[in-house]
């Protein structure tokens, strides 16, 4: 329908050209390496169709590392193009599909993945359980966000990106405005890898309510399985909004509905609202988990428990309804009435009321504690400040009259990096720090990780500080370029080069992981931080049936207390039981790939072939439910042999790590 | 409630009636009077969430069992979620923007 044979491939910009034949050389390269090193059963046994939540956690986390390169490009592009006044480095057009992506892929294919990756992998283990509740729908989850992931990130070299921001508002987002394929892209990509989302936060509500092990009362649940507990509340409540909105937005575009066209009696703003209504508790859905990451940091580094647990489970359950009732503070500028927006004013002006007493429970849990500044508690103790610029930011904004003045400029663009910035990607660094030990065996090193701590705290900094003031003189958001007169140059050359410093940092943490794979001291032990949680009471790194006796619970820190009372005894042969495992499956896999290919020919409107394909998806529910497959079990004996192997040598020959 | 009694079902005859009532009282509101259009929305849909609240609560055994407390939490949450979704939508829509 009105799809050119010859706009099928993006042609004429030597930039996309190049990567095009980037991306081809490093799809043959990786093909031909994987056939010629015969790792290919490997990848498939071992990864493709695991249901294993540790291998499932650790390869969200590999998505979540190579997007955040892809995002992170597109922001240095960003930034290169607005260092000096008048610059021709990308035209308008480019520039408004590199911050569309920038925008898309920085929240929902980095932050997310690297969150759930880590929620993954750690919440079981923490809650003492041997998986999540519904293991197979767990792959599911990931492989449906791969698949939204990859059809979201062709869209640059297969047909044109989406243009209209990663709001995609209406009216500009419609067919009249964008009749290209890009913002089909958006609708259907973002479609895929939200059923997935949605997926998780099912499994992780039911895991963490019924898999907690034996004591385990919900008041002695360690703050990171509080937080992603609540987290998966939120996706469950927030994400059918947003299917919801894609979908309409996907009828508007594709078959000609109306539902946001003014012309044919929809409502533009319509979108903005169910937008929002998705997008402000996805903005807690990602900062929450990333809370309990550092309230247990802070506390194993501390070495003291997290002061006032109480009131941060209140906190956190009042974000939560909080968090459903501001949406409408991201378009007070819609003119609405004085009443709703003081409304939504006041709502948001009372989420700083948890959130500050969160940030006084971190502050009161470091007060008098024997402080250990490792990487990770480096990344915690720089998130405070940080996170509260963003946050008292937060409430000038919330002022409906001022936000007249500060809407659509660079202090916005400010402020919601200073949030997500501190507030989700420093403590994504500091969980990665603290937990890769647990999930590779062996520690990034503490020196190259200052050196990344530095160079990206630094480079944040003069990246987004001049943004506020840039902002203040009128700088607007998304403009691709300015005249000199406006004044704007030096600033933004000065946040041009702090972007330069923040890509460096970056790069100093991919140098890290491959130096670290290759060389760091392979003999930690199963607890090298002295740390207070479950996880840490097993092996280092965890065996694939995570406990050979699940753990009972008395206090809060359990193992911490496990450990003052000398209650970890050596395991006796009587005491190991058969464990009962899911078998690996390759349906989650068929259902990415053929949920992708039916995307992508949704994306090109051939609606006929898409609907062929979406058999393929019937024909995967098919097969799933005739699957008896009722799993494996892992005997005694290998439990016992693998048992007493890491025992033994668990803390023998250990070096001190942290000093 | 105890789940296992031989004792004559009380609360379910109560329930049963009250839904009857319920329902033709809908009905005979909606046939039968002379009311607003307006009003007899309201009133209906009054009855409705009533009527939703007996089946919850006389039929489908919300308050009993290990996860009473959960499937009370989830039910109150979710009827915020609705009420937030659909009355915030029709407010922040029609109060100010093109009106």
């Amino acid at each position: 329908m009105g799809i050119k044979w010859n706009e099928f491939f993006v042609t004429g910009d030597p930039l996309i050209f190049a990567s095009q034949i980037g991306i081809a050389l490093t799809l043959v390269g990786a093909l031909a390496g994987l056939t010629y090193f015969k790792k290919w059963n490997y990848l498939w046994s071992e990864w493709f169709t695991t249901v294993d939540h540790k291998k499932i956690g650790i390869m969200y986390i590999l998505l979540g590392v190579v997007m955040f390169l892809r995002g992170g490009i597109d922001g240095l592009m960003m930034k290169g193009q607005t260092a000096v006044p008048e610059n021709d480095f990308l035209n308008a057009q480019h520039y408004n599909e590199v911050f569309t992506t920038h925008g898309v892929i920085m929240i929902l294919f980095v932050a997310m993945p690297l969150l759930i990756g880590l929620m993954n992998f750690v919440i079981p283990l923490q809650i003492g359980a041997r998986d999540v509740a519904f293991p197979q729908l767990n792959a599911l989850s990931f492989w449906l966000t791969v698949s939204g992931a990859a059809l979201f990130n062709i869209s640059f070299i297969i047909g044109g990106s989406p243009d209209a921001g990663w709001t995609s508002y209406f009216p500009l987002a419609g067919k009249e405005f964008s009749p290209g394929i890009g913002n089909n892209f958006y609708a259907v990509a973002l479609q895929i890898a939200g059923a997935g989302t949605l997926m998780t936060g099912i499994n992780f509500v039911v895991t963490v309510l019924k898999m907690r092990t034996k004591g385990m009362t919900l008041m002695k649940m360690p703050m990171f399985t509080w937080t992603s507990f609540i987290t998966s509340i939120i996706i469950v409540a927030s994400f059918p909004i947003f299917t919801v909105a894609l979908a309409l937005m996907t009828f508007d575009r594709t078959f000609g509905t109306h539902f946001f066209t003014i012309s044919g009696g929809g409502m533009d703003m319509l979108w903005a609202n169910l937008f929002w209504l998705w997008g402000h508790p996805e903005v807690y859905i990602v900062v929450l988990p990333a809370f309990g990451m550092l309230s247990d940091i802070i506390s194993t580094f501390a070495r003291k428990t997290l002061y006032g647990y109480k009131s941060m489970v209140i906190s956190i359950v009042m974000i939560s309804v909080l968090s459903m009732l501001v949406w409408v503070h991201h378009f007070f500028t819609m003119g609405n009435s004085a009443g709703v927006n003081s409304f939504f004013s006041i709502t948001t002006m009372a989420i700083a009321i948890p959130t500050g007493v969160k940030v006084f429970n971190w502050l009161f849990t470091m007060r008098k504690g024997r402080i250990k500044f490792t990487t990770a508690m480096l990344w915690a103790l720089a998130f405070v400040p940080n996170f509260v610029i963003g946050g008292v930011t937060g409430v000038m904004l919330a002022m409906a009259a001022a936000d007249y003045q500060y809407h659509n400029t660079l202090f916005l663009v400010a402020h919601f990096h200073y949030v997500l910035i501190p507030g989700v990607v420093f403590p994504i660094f500091a969980g990665l720090y603290f937990w890769w030990p647990k999930m590779f065996g062996y520690m990034l090193n503490e020196k190259i990780g200052k050196w990344h701590f530095w160079l990206f705290v630094v480079g944040f900094n003069v990246t987004f500080m001049p943004m506020f003031f840039l902002g203040l003189d009128g700088a607007v958001r998304r403009a691709y370029t300015y005249s000199a007169e406006t004044g704007f140059g030096p600033l933004m050359m000065i946040s041009a080069v702090g972007s330069v410093i923040l890509a460096a940092g970056f790069a100093a943490l991919v140098y890290n992981i491959y130096w670290s794979a290759r060389h760091a001291d392979r003999n930690i032990g199963n607890d090298p931080w002295d740390a207070r949680t479950l996880e840490w009471a097993t092996a280092t790194p965890v065996q694939h049936y995570n406990f050979a006796s699940l753990p009972e619970v008395t206090k809060l820190d359990a193992f911490w207390h496990m450990k003052k009372n000398n209650e970890l005894q050596p395991l006796t042969e009587d005491e190991v039981e058969e464990v009962h495992l899911p078998s690996n499956t390759w349906i989650p896999i068929y259902m990415g790939v053929v949920f992708g290919i039916s995307g992508f020919l949704l994306v090109f409107e051939w609606t006929i072939a898409a609907g062929v394909a979406a058999l393929g998806i019937l024909a995967g529910l098919a097969f799933r439910s005739f699957d008896y497959d009722e799993g494996f079990h892992v005997h005694k004996d290998e439990v016992f042999e693998t048992e007493s192997k890491w025992r033994k040598g668990a803390n023998k020959g250990v070096k001190n790590h942290v000093s | 409630m105890d789940k296992h009694s031989n004792s004559f079902p009380i609360s379910h005859v109560i329930g049963f009636f009250m839904s009857l009532v319920l329902t033709f009282g809908a009905a005979w509101i909606a046939l039968q009077s002379s009311l607003s259009m307006k009003a007899v929305m309201w009133i209906i849909g009054t009855l409705a969430v009533v009527q939703a609240g007996i089946q919850l609560y006389m039929f489908m055994h919300i308050n009993e069992g290990d996860d009473k407390v959960t499937n009370n939490i989830n039910i109150i949450y979710s009827a915020f979620i609705a009420v937030v979704i659909v009355a915030g939508s029709i407010w922040v829509m029609t109060s100010g923007h093109s009106h």
